[in-house]
């Protein structure tokens, strides 16, 4: 027999107990003076630490994690940040300050240039770039936070925090620490006797701030319908002709861009006309997007459960409680957490936009100098093997995938780009810049944001290749080039293999579709401006001071 | 600016209406005058472009253009502020259209 080694089975609770005795030195009760937070965080926050700083999509701790920066270096340092977003200057401080040289991360948007050249000077180790799932998933395992620094809407007197419309990754975040020895400080907008809600219960929480001024949230989800194009408009037709309407898809997620907004404002007018309400897109796992609004407002959207909300869209939503969650008070709940298992496992289809696509269909947001990560996509723009449940879309796509006795239908994922970006760049390249990228990073994998083999159509102006159909590596690749228009991998296509994919309808043009591009103007737009949004909305829908100019 | 000049064979176009604008110069716009021409089954093309070094990309797209549309026997003039190939080809099709009296 071996004799058991002493060891001590609750080091994280004696390590807690020591960090609020600290605090309970200082003078410290359960609210923090906003003057003395960065004192607060000196004696809780240890060097080599794992810190949540909550930076979400949206909704952004900024005076703590702008406190935390300017912590001292010498009482604070080598600290491993988790947060799913760095999208604020002050989380990149960190790094640069020298009191964090650790990440793990899933977006970094406006501040990847930062990070792409602190790797280069090699002062910031990147564990891994995750999905937001994935990341929520690993809170739990190997990256439990010692520190979660999140942001609420309130707080009542005992500590139980309301987190308004934008509960984003809040609840995620919490759970993992506040139940493995952890502390929990919430920046609070503002202190209230009785909560309209309670979305955190009290007891989870250690400290609260009242920051000086309301958290930042950035209104990511807004898309002026003035700036969608024609060449948008005619994508927009033939993805809802050829791939919505084919497949009869109820429950989706769009992504960001003006191509997905151009679908939902082609919903009261195009697929109305094709006899489509009731028939798509009744089900969405989706940030509410003022450019939705004309599809609610036509009654074709029974339900939408959002990852977080939207700037502008609170009053609205509160009105329309039977399409979006909202609590007894009113207000929306959403849970990024929730919504990404949905748009993993309960949409039938993901579609949305890339900067880079190769010609194995795989893509990549990264370019070069810029390390930009992924955000939800890559979970939503996959298919879940572990799915089981049935639904026609799914079933077609997987019959068409693997044949009439399949076994398991497929998500359908749609890239729906045009060929050239801005300054004439080629979506479709040889070879992704993500590789490159993956040399300067010194990263195990290039950072690809969907992999080819989970791509089940893609749509350009040029038309719809469906990759489901294709029998081999070699189509794909003819598939591909055969809607890159006249990009230099397009131009390059084997013209009778790209032809023989036409005849089996595995490349289809706007003619094949029965669709005439040049009725493909902006007229067919049931909101051409966000002026015309507001309107729609019934005047509920307040849109930010910088999406007006009327 | 650049000036690029092209002529394409195409088929002769079936009828005529009265020259025809389409598109605006605006960023990442054009604008498209299609007016008759001499030759009955050829489209002579000038280009100005705020862009220069795509002439082989204008070739590519045009020629695509004269080969699946009936465009013989114009001149079309083009005045470009980078346009992507897409919203060229679009208003290509848009232009001759109106060229033929507005109707497909």
């Amino acid at each position: 027999m071996n004799a058991s080694l002493p060891r001590d089975w609750d080091t994280l609770r004696q390590s807690r107990g020591r960090r609020l005795e600290r605090a309970v030195s200082l003078g410290f009760g359960k609210e923090i003076p906003v003057d003395r937070i960065i004192d607060l965080l000196e004696a809780v926050i240890q060097p080599g630490d794992r810190v949540c700083l909550e930076g979400n999509n949206q909704k952004q701790a900024d005076f703590l994690s702008e406190s935390l920066a300017d912590c001292s270096p010498e009482r604070i340092n080598h600290l491993s940040m988790v947060q799913s977003v760095l999208a604020l200057p002050s989380h990149v401080d960190l790094f640069e300050r020298g009191l964090a040289n650790r990440l793990d991360f899933s977006f970094s948007g406006p501040q990847g240039a930062r990070l792409a050249k602190l790797v280069q000077e090699q002062r910031i180790e990147i564990g891994a770039i995750h999905t937001y799932l994935e990341l929520f998933g690993r809170y739990f395992m190997d990256l439990t936070p010692n520190v979660a620094l999140i942001a609420a809407q309130a707080a009542d007197a005992e500590g139980n925090l309301y987190l308004g419309p934008n509960t984003e990754d809040t609840p995620a975040i919490v759970e993992a620490t506040a139940f493995k020895g952890g502390i929990v400080i919430a920046q609070v907008n503002e202190r209230l006797d009785k909560l309209p809600r309670v979305d955190v219960p009290a007891d989870w929480v250690d400290f609260t701030v009242q920051a000086p001024r309301p958290n930042y949230i950035e209104p990511l989800f807004t898309r002026d319908p003035a700036q969608i194009t024609e060449v948008q408009v005619l994508m927009a037709m033939m993805a809802i002709k050829g791939i919505y309407a084919e497949y009869g898809v109820t429950r989706l997620n769009h992504g960001i861009g003006f191509d997905t907004a151009a679908i939902e404002l082609l919903l009261p007018t195009y697929a109305a006309d094709l006899g489509l309400k009731g028939k798509i897109c009744t089900h969405w796992a989706l940030n509410p997007h003022p450019t939705l609004i004309p599809a609610i407002e036509s009654g074709f959207v029974e339900s939408v459960h959002c990852f977080g909300s939207e700037v502008g869209m609170d009053a609205y939503i509160s009105a329309r409680s039977d399409v979006f969650f909202t609590g007894a008070d009113g207000s929306m709940r959403s849970n990024r957490a929730f919504s990404q298992t949905a748009g993993l496992y309960a949409c039938d289809m993901f579609i949305g936009s890339t900067l880079q696509m190769d010609m194995a269909g795989n893509s990549s947001t990264a370019t070069l100098g810029r390390i930009t990560g992924f955000g939800g996509a890559p979970n939503m723009g996959s298919d879940p093997h572990g799915r089981r449940h049935a639904s026609p879309a799914w079933l077609k796509a997987g019959r068409e995938a693997y044949g009439a006795n399949a076994i398991r239908g497929r998500k359908l994922v749609v890239q729906m780009v045009e060929t050239f970006r801005e300054h004439m760049a080629p979506v479709f390249v040889e070879e992704l810049d993500a590789w490159k990228l993956q040399k300067s990073m010194g990263a195990e994998l290039p950072p690809i944001m969907i992999y080819g083999d989970d791509v089940s159509h893609i749509v350009t102006e040029e038309g719809i290749a469906n990759l489901l159909l294709c029998r081999s590596p070699e189509e794909r690749e003819q598939a591909i080039r055969g809607v890159a228009g006249f990009t230099p991998v397009g131009m390059a296509r084997d013209k009778a293999m790209v032809e023989n994919l036409r005849d089996r309808g595995i490349i289809r043009r706007p003619e094949d579709l029965g669709i005439d591009p040049r009725l493909a103007t902006r007229d067919l737009l049931a909101a051409r401006s966000v002026k015309d949004l507001v309107r729609w909305s019934g005047g509920l829908y307040a849109p930010p001071s910088r999406f007006r100019n009327w | 600016m650049e000036t690029l000049d092209f002529r394409f064979d195409s088929k002769p176009v079936p009828r005529v209406a009265d020259p025809a604008l389409c598109g605006v110069v605006g960023s990442g716009n054009l604008e498209i005058l299609v007016k008759p021409g001499i030759e009955p089954e050829a489209c002579r093309v000038r280009i100005k472009t705020s862009a220069r070094g795509f002439g082989a990309t204008w070739q590519a797209v045009l020629g695509s253009f004269a080969a699946s549309h009936a465009a013989g026997g114009t001149v079309i003039a083009i005045n470009d502020m980078g346009a992507t190939p897409a919203v060229v080809t679009l208003r290509l099709a848009q232009a001759l259209a109106e060229y033929q009296g507005g109707n497909p």
